[in-house]
């Protein structure tokens, strides 16, 4: 009998954060301004610190006003979509839930598309206004899952394949929705559409938006996370949880729409990144078990890893041009998605 | 199954002294899809009362409304009319928390979307006890290990769930059950999927618990013969309706339990005065 202890759990933190820490370091010198490993570990430490001033003024602005804010946001966008993953995963009792699969991301770009075109029209002041998208991105995810939920229940419970095949049908036809609006009401071409459909990180955020995607993570993040041990329950049942002694309604409630706001902040910076919220709290479980104490936590951290080491492939790999993301993690995620459905089939 | 007359009387004396601990008192309930619609199913008012270290079965056929019954009593049900009282208080309007200190359930399968280990099953059962994110105490873990060696169950403690046998994983789902430290058992046909040797271990297990712990057992069921050897009550169900409450030697009647279960049946007093139930062929 081993009991997962806080100590665990904060050493397992750790360690990842240390990873994360290399990764971002090495995210950051790959690209066309050469740099060394060492001299960039001991900048990133300089900036962190508020000690620029001894660094040049062309190297800050590639490396530090450009990169890492890119590679800042891919952090949050993976650990919000993992969280959100593992969330469903437990909530749904699914294995193969995910943000992407189940159609959730495309209603919360349907959401930040609707905000865009709604905005203008509403008299706003310039700071709230830029959260507006935000805000469609969550109200957008939150409706999605709802929806979804409801599809996929039969007989009062949730029955894993029905749920399923709604999300994947209702993914297609939200994905199709945006597709429409982004070439007719929005007027963009299908190069920026592909980019939204498929996940990017290129586009420049505002500091406010990106201030709330933080705030917005770590809120809805430690909401999921006071849940933990609750989630670990709900994987038996519903009823099953009850009986130990769940408060199922209100934990639903928390989790269904922090989750929603993860899915909805991190789409409404970056589009529809698919498969971090499956890939990454199913390696997450293998290395550390499926308790979620532990679980949530490491997921952050992993799905900030897998973003940010994803990005850098879709920027580096075909440069100077880029690829969208979510093609990266995409040709990683879907044939897990396959191996995962096969291995439950079996 | 040995007969143990000594024991039994014993047992029984115990029971009549203890005082009453659950008391179903014209408890009904209807099924309907939305209020504006008849009733799909109707249980009946019930009545009964339990005390502690007292097993009592709740038998009959499908649809005669036994799972409906456990969960009035559980408090997951609201009653129509009437109520059930747990030591006082009335089980559906308990705090989700507190009633999972006081009744614990064992469904009929435990479903598992992630393998777990034996124990950290077991310490499932902890939960009620526990604060936000519940990192188990030293006191958990000796609950836990206590449930299980209580079940014989210690040897399966580091086994994942998904390989071990049927009978083994109802011994561990029961185990979980006692980590609650509950006052009212309740065992939704635990029986199901297991082999004889398999459904008399668990009876024995449960009386064997309900003497040294002094639960309140109420255990739903379609096994007559072992109801007939380990129950102290049955509650004879039909259609929504509760035919008798008594002990097995008074409850099968052949006549009742022959237009209840709609066989052909044969019943005998057995040594320890216990009744057996045979099926007789259609020629008699």
């Amino acid at each position: 009998m081993r009991p997962l202890t806080v100590g665990r759990v904060l050493t397992r933190c750790a360690l990842l954060a240390v990873v994360l820490f290399l990764v971002i370091v090495i995210a950051l010198k790959l690209g066309a301004v050469p740099v060394s490993l060492y001299a960039l570990g001991r900048d990133v430490i300089r900036v962190a610190l508020h000690q620029t001033s001894e660094l040049s003024s062309d190297y800050r602005l590639i490396i530090f006003d450009i990169r890492l804010p890119r590679i800042l946001l891919g952090t949050f966008v993976g650990a919000s979509l993992a969280v959100a993953g593992a969330s469903f995963q437990a909530l749904l009792r699914n294995p193969l839930a995910d943000p992407y699969i189940l159609g959730i991301s495309n209603g919360a770009g349907v959401g930040a598309m609707a905000a865009l075109l709604l905005e203008p029209h509403i008299p706003l002041a310039a700071g709230i206004a830029a959260l507006f998208t935000p805000l469609g991105a969550f109200a957008g995810a939150l409706v999605t899952i709802i929806a979804v939920y409801f599809l996929g229940r039969r007989k009062g419970e949730i029955d894993s394949n029905t749920l399923l095949l709604g999300g994947v049908i209702t993914a297609s036809f939200l994905s199709a929705l945006q597709m429409f609006l982004f070439n007719t009401v929005m007027g963009r071409d299908l190069h920026g559409t592909a980019f939204w459909l498929m996940g990017d990180l290129s586009t420049a955020q505002q500091p406010i938006v990106s201030w709330v995607v933080r705030f917005g993570f770590f809120a809805a993040a430690a909401a999921i996370y006071t849940t933990a041990s609750d989630l670990n329950l709900l994987l038996a049942g519903e009823k099953e949880a009850m009986h130990l002694g769940v408060d199922v309604r209100r934990v639903s409630l928390v989790v269904y729409v922090a989750a929603s706001l993860l899915t909805g902040l991190a789409v409404s910076v970056s589009g529809a990144v698919g498969y971090v919220g499956l890939l990454v709290p199913h390696a997450m479980r293998w290395l550390f078990g499926s308790d979620h104490r532990i679980l949530i936590p490491t997921a952050a951290f992993g799905g900030a890893i897998a973003v940010v080491v994803a990005d850098t492939i879709a920027r580096t790999v075909v440069a100077p041009a880029e690829l969208p993301v979510g093609a990266i993690s995409a040709l990683v995620g879907a044939p897990f998605f396959i191996y995962l459905l096969r291995r439950r089939l079996a | 199954m040995s007969a143990r007359p000594s024991t039994l009387a014993a047992r029984a004396d115990v029971a009549r002294t203890a005082e009453v601990r659950l008391s179903v008192e014209q408890v009904s309930y209807a099924y309907a899809p939305n209020p504006s619609q008849a009733p799909l199913f109707t249980l009946e008012a019930t009545s009964f009362q339990a005390r502690a270290g007292e097993i009592v079965a709740v038998l009959g056929p499908n649809a005669s409304g036994k799972s409906t019954l456990l969960k009035l009593i559980s408090g997951a049900l609201q009653p129509l009319s009437g109520r059930v009282m747990l030591d006082g208080f009335a089980t559906h309007s308990l705090p989700t928390r507190t009633r999972a200190q006081r009744i614990a359930m064992v469904q009929q399968e435990s479903q598992l979307v992630f393998p777990s280990r034996a124990w950290e099953f077991v310490l499932q059962g902890r939960h009620p006890y526990s604060r936000t994110l519940h990192f188990e105490s030293e006191t958990d873990l000796a609950v836990a290990r206590n449930a299980l060696a209580q079940v014989g169950a210690e040897p399966l403690m580091d086994r994942w769930m998904n390989q071990i046998s049927g009978g083994e994983r109802q011994r561990v789902i029961l185990a979980r059950a006692l980590a609650q430290q509950p006052l009212l058992l309740l065992l939704d046909e635990p029986t199901l999927h297991l082999d004889i040797g398999a459904q008399v271990d668990l009876l024995e297990a449960l009386r064997r618990l309900a003497a040294e712990n002094r639960y309140t057992v109420i255990v739903v069921t379609h096994e007559l013969n072992l109801v007939g050897e380990y129950a102290d009550q049955v509650v004879l169900m039909q259609r929504g309706r509760c035919l008798r409450v008594g002990t097995p030697a008074a409850v099968y009647q052949r006549e009742l339990l022959e237009q209840v279960f709609q066989a052909q049946l044969s019943v005998e007093l057995g040594a320890n005065g216990r009744p057996r139930v045979s099926l007789l062929s259609q020629g008699g």
